[in-house]
């Protein structure tokens, strides 16, 4: 990941504040930087959301397709989860640079989203055994700036809101073959239900306490980190310890609690955005890049 | 031409442009931060994202340090969910490749490379959303990334593709006129002195006619410099407002 460099002087700066509850860009230990969400941005994909947090910046984008089902889950679609730490983020990334930290984000990402409890996959089947929806998630780092988790997994649950996967119809033809029939309405479309979809919150240890959102200059002043996913119940979904450094179980079960607390409120607010973008339909001026 | 009519009797293109027209350029500079320059831009529905780092200390090996000018780094990049059909991945495949040696060719030829010997600029390009000439939206975002790192050059590189259908040359080509299989030229033009950063002609052309594309694409690219130029003195108003001067 992007790193900064920071001094002993700065290292204690950052450490006493957040004792004090009052962080180097004055936000408390639990609040959020400024968000900034803003769904349909690609128009060449299913969906696709761009959430700035602070100067991360990210951009989502799905894809469905036709695919066969996995052996062992016949009557359940999948998602598939691809990273691409981007050059345009930091140098670093040039050539394979990213790449192990892609596939870091990309299979905790599996985890978190691809499962049951996450998204109604039984919703993917199209006929059993045989075709299902796969949606590829394609995450594009622009520019991290720490909480890259966090930002990632707002950016899918807005994406995923707005994916919309066309209709389709299996026609038995008289030989007994089966052909899928693609609605011609392009309106006539399904969506993906996203109220389970968890939230990523990242917690990260600094000194005695723990802060949410921590920007990079934040995270070289902390041991460890914790990623928690929560749903809009609460519902801990995963658990992961982040980081070279330790961490005691005591503090392991303040952060979790921390961590149910943020990310449950969270969702709320989430969605009463999304929808309310969505209930401005095309009259909806897009900004992008360009505002 | 076989299947679409790429040029109507009445002389429109398929998304009802003229001959000679362009699509609509949106452009904005200084979309990030972290970085010292970049540049998002819309060409039609192709949208390309430039990012410059630079000029800095050559990185890797040192055997790349050039004594008297620095090395310009292209690196060209889509995103898998750039075209209609996914993409498996975003770099390293041999179109990716030879793109970024064009963008590389194209920015030594216009930066003033000269005045930074013993360093290193780095341009990284991605397309967002493809819908044909990429490696114009490309070029055309790149200048106005280097131009928001304060980087010398020597003239805006504008970029433009142009096609060759009955007799007729068509500006700023979309993904289905490209992939119509006719004549395509990509042009990277220094507009003032009229210098020719990078041409490039894939299909077979009569050479009478290469005259006349010519023309149409250097038409073209001037018309691409008017407007990255207005985009650069909007972006100066609005920083100078800002910062109060």
């Amino acid at each position: 990941m992007a790193t900064v460099q920071i001094s002993e002087a700065e290292k204690l700066y950052v450490v006493h504040g957040v004792r004090d509850d009052l962080r180097v860009d004055g936000r408390g230990c639990e609040d959020y930087r400024h968000t900034e969400i803003e769904t349909d941005v690609v128009s060449n994909t299913d969906g696709s959301a761009k959430v700035t947090l602070g100067h991360t910046n990210v951009l989502v984008g799905i894809k469905a397709e036709i695919g066969k089902p996995k052996p062992m889950l016949p009557d359940e679609g999948y998602l598939e989860f691809f990273v691409d730490c981007s050059a345009n983020a930091t140098p670093e990334f040039e050539g394979r640079g990213g790449e192990g930290l892609g596939i870091e984000l990309s299979n905790t990402l599996y985890k978190v989203f691809s499962n049951k409890q996450s998204v109604d996959l039984k919703s993917l089947c199209i006929s059993p055994g045989e075709h299902c929806w796969v949606l590829y998630v394609d995450v594009l780092l622009l520019q991290c700036d720490g909480n890259l988790f966090d930002a990632i997994s707002v950016a899918i649950k807005a994406a995923l809101f707005n994916t919309k996967i066309p209709k389709v119809r299996i026609a038995e033809e008289e030989d007994g073959g089966k052909e899928i029939e693609l609605s011609d309405d392009p309106y006539d479309c399904v969506r993906v239900n996203v109220e389970n979809v968890p939230c990523i919150v990242t917690l990260c240890k600094i000194g005695h306490r723990h802060v949410v959102d921590a920007t990079l200059q934040e995270k070289a002043c902390s041991v460890a980190s914790l990623l928690i996913s929560v749903t809009h119940k609460g519902l801990v979904t995963c658990v992961r310890k982040l980081g070279g450094g330790s961490l005691d179980p005591e503090s392991i079960f303040e952060m979790t609690e921390t961590g149910k607390r943020v990310g449950k409120a969270l969702h709320a607010p989430l969605m009463e955005l999304l929808q309310k973008e969505e209930s401005l339909g095309s009259k909806r001026q897009k900004v992008g890049f360009l505002g | 031409m076989a299947g679409l009519e790429l040029l109507s009797d009445q002389g429109y293109r398929l998304d009802g442009r003229k001959s000679t027209e362009l699509r609509k350029i949106q452009a904005r500079m200084g979309v990030f931060d972290q970085a010292d320059g970049s540049a998002y831009l819309e060409q039609g529905r192709t949208i390309a994202l430039a990012v410059v780092y630079g000029p800095h200390d050559v990185r890797g090996s040192r055997a790349k340090i050039q004594h008297d000018r620095a090395v310009i780094n292209c690196q060209y990049s889509m995103a898998t969910f750039s075209t209609a059909e996914r993409k498996r991945r975003p770099h390293g495949d041999r179109k990716s490749t030879e793109m970024s040696l064009h963008l590389k060719e194209t920015f030594e030829a216009a930066i003033l490379t000269h005045l930074y010997p013993r360093s290193q600029i780095d341009i990284y390009v991605k397309i967002l959303q493809s819908d044909g000439g990429n490696y114009s939206a490309c070029v055309n975002a790149a200048t106005l990334a280097v131009i928001d790192a304060g980087i010398p050059m020597r003239d805006y590189v504008c970029a433009c593709t142009v096609g060759f259908v009955d007799d007729t040359p068509l500006a700023d080509m979309n993904h289905a006129e490209e992939s119509g299989g006719g004549t395509n030229l990509a042009l990277a033009l220094l507009p003032r002195g009229g210098q020719i950063a990078l041409l490039q002609m894939d299909a077979r052309l009569h050479q009478d006619h290469l005259d006349t594309l010519m023309e149409a694409a250097m038409t073209a690219c001037k018309g691409v410099s008017k407007v990255l130029d207005e985009v650069v003195r909007q972006h100066l108003q609005e920083t100078v407002i800002l910062t109060g001067e």
